[in-house]
């Protein structure tokens, strides 16, 4: 069989996106669970969509909200895909849209969830390390030696990235900037109404360098789902459908060797993942209106935003400026909601929600080009994973 | 005794390091407690490997050897970190994180502390001997490898 035949391009849809309140860690009334029911109905509710027609869930990071459980909890009549990506944290967050859209394009499913369920607050925060007497594995290479959490575990690379490449804080600077101010018009935000300049960037605390406490993202409490559908039903929904036009997971030579002995060390992972997603969509990077790339660390986000050829490293520095990054009409406007930075951590899927309304055109900050929009899922860590979504216009 | 609080470069309280259910990291576990820096080299195509794993990802052979390598090595990259992640660094100040790399066990990597001023200057390239440091008291006893700025520049 040809491999051109094998692809997701147009074969699937979202028709419907939904998402809790977004909440400061520890701060939602709900559990989990009910955080993730709550951002399932919307999804089917902004679909039009009855809830019982779901036939399958995908989500990633192990979430904690069992497909199980959840079909029981919403009378699902007979459940037919349930699907976990490995690893990869937030990595996940585009490989659990394609894994929903391989179950619809195999025919083992025709309406599919994918969600990210998230309660720090009520399961313990990612940026704390606490509570743990002796360790094995990779983590005992690192957490001896005070390398415990994330942005140690990152920091490193980052720094390596900018020594080969010359890269300036100012370019990392402008990726929370851009954040913040995307933020400012997003009523969802946890950080609406709480602006970010560059002097207030410079005066913050550092967290280990060179990430400032605005190079980091939040930890927050919180749900987000979408409905997937085939494309033969995609029309059949309250919105305007928006396809998938291509996704690609997975990472390059041992990037999984471990304790930070992957070959190519400074690097966001995308080395391979990058090419797929554009082999598969037939587009490239200059194809791209609006990009949604995760912010674990703002370092990771140039790398990743390089690898997927928006600029090559050594013109970071140049590309990175906040005019550059903004809606509606920088040069690359970059995670329009805030993102993790600022909208809400909710381990990334809040940027493909996002990426869903900007080809709406239903975004807080609405982008000008908008018929194809970029998620960049995870960067650093392995598996990675990506997506580009698009309009009916791109088909 | 008040010289033990100053042998150890971060305080006690932070993770144990212990080898993993199957055994799989204990020679390193082991070669640290002995002053010994211990590598998996395969005993077939002489592949070096770190982390240890099962099988030589180049030629997969089983069970690569073990071969102790001299602890010397040039900082690959760094860290400065300020923000306590855990209870046992509240107050604890900055500290350096450095991932070296040991030229001459094919550039395997490995992570430990720079010893010094935690804000002096850190030069990716400069290069670096390994210090053990032994945590008798730590249950179960523990010994880490850290690393220092050399005084005398390596030949290149």
């Amino acid at each position: 069989m040809a491999g051109t035949d094998r692809t997701l391009r147009g074969r699937v849809a979202v028709v419907g996106i939904g998402e809790t309140e977004y909440y400061r860690h520890g701060a939602s009334p709900d559990p989990e669970f009910k955080l993730a029911l709550k951002a399932i109905l919307t999804a089917c509710n902004d679909a039009g969509l009855d809830p019982r027609e779901i036939d399958g869930f995908a989500s990633y990071s192990d979430d904690r909200s069992d497909a199980s459980r959840l079909a029981a909890a919403l009378g699902t009549r007979r459940l037919r895909a349930a699907t976990m990506q490995w690893g990869g944290g937030g990595g996940g967050c585009c490989a659990a849209v394609a894994n929903a859209a391989a179950s619809i394009v195999a025919g083992l499913a025709d309406c599919v969830v994918v969600f990210r369920s998230l309660a720090q607050g009520q399961y313990g925060r990612f940026g704390q390390a606490t509570g743990i007497d002796t360790i094995s594995g990779e983590k005992a290479y690192l957490m001896p030696y005070g390398v415990l959490a994330p942005p140690q575990r990152f920091a490193m690379r980052v720094q390596r990235y900018m020594h080969e490449h010359g890269v300036r804080q100012e370019a990392l600077r402008a990726i929370a900037l851009a954040s913040y101010h995307h933020a400012q018009a997003n009523p969802r935000a946890v950080m609406h109404g709480k602006p970010l300049d560059a002097a207030k960037y410079d005066a913050s605390r550092w967290i280990a360098e060179p990430f400032h406490l605005y190079d980091c993202c939040m930890e927050n409490d919180g749900a987000a789902a979408l409905v997937l559908v085939s494309e033969e039903r995609a029309g059949e929904f309250r919105h305007k459908p928006v396809y998938v036009l291509g996704a690609a997971v997975g990472s390059g030579y041992r990037a999984g060797a471990i304790p930070h002995n992957s070959p190519l060390y400074a690097s966001a992972s995308f080395d391979t993942v990058a090419p797929d997603l554009y082999r598969m969509a037939g587009l490239g990077p200059s194809d791209v209106g609006v990009v949604q790339s995760y912010e674990n660390f703002t370092g990771g986000v140039v790398m990743a935003l390089a690898e997927h050829g928006f600029f090559r490293p050594e013109e970071a520095n140049e590309f990175l400026t906040l005019e550059n990054l903004i809606a509606p009409s920088g040069r690359l406007p970059l995670n329009t909601s805030g993102g993790n930075l600022a909208e809400c951590y909710m381990h990334g899927f809040e940027l493909v929600l996002e990426a869903v309304r900007q080809v709406r055109g239903m975004s807080t900050n609405q982008v000008k080009r908008n018929d194809v929009a970029m998620v960049i899922g995870g960067p650093m860590v392995t598996p990675v994973s990506n997506l580009l979504l698009g309009s009916d216009a791109m088909l | 005794m008040s010289s033990k609080a100053s042998s150890t470069y971060l305080p006690a309280g932070l993770p144990i390091p212990v080898a993993e259910p199957d055994n799989l990291s204990a020679p390193y576990w082991t070669g640290l407690r002995q002053n010994r820096l211990m590598v998996q080299r395969c005993g077939h195509c002489h592949t070096w490997q770190f982390g240890p794993e099962w099988l030589c990802h180049r030629c997969y052979a089983f069970d690569p050897h073990w071969t102790e390598v001299e602890p010397r090595g040039r900082i690959f990259s760094w860290e400065r970190v300020w923000h306590p992640s855990h209870a046992a660094l509240r107050q604890h100040g900055p500290y350096l994180a450095v991932l070296v790399e040991i030229p001459h066990a094919g550039g395997v990597r490995m992570v430990g502390n720079l010893l010094g001023d935690p804000m002096q200057a850190v030069v990716i390239g400069a290069d670096v001997e390994g210090v053990f440091e032994h945590r008798p008291d730590s249950d179960p006893p523990s010994s880490l490898l850290q690393w220092r700025i050399c005084q005398i520049a390596s030949i290149p």
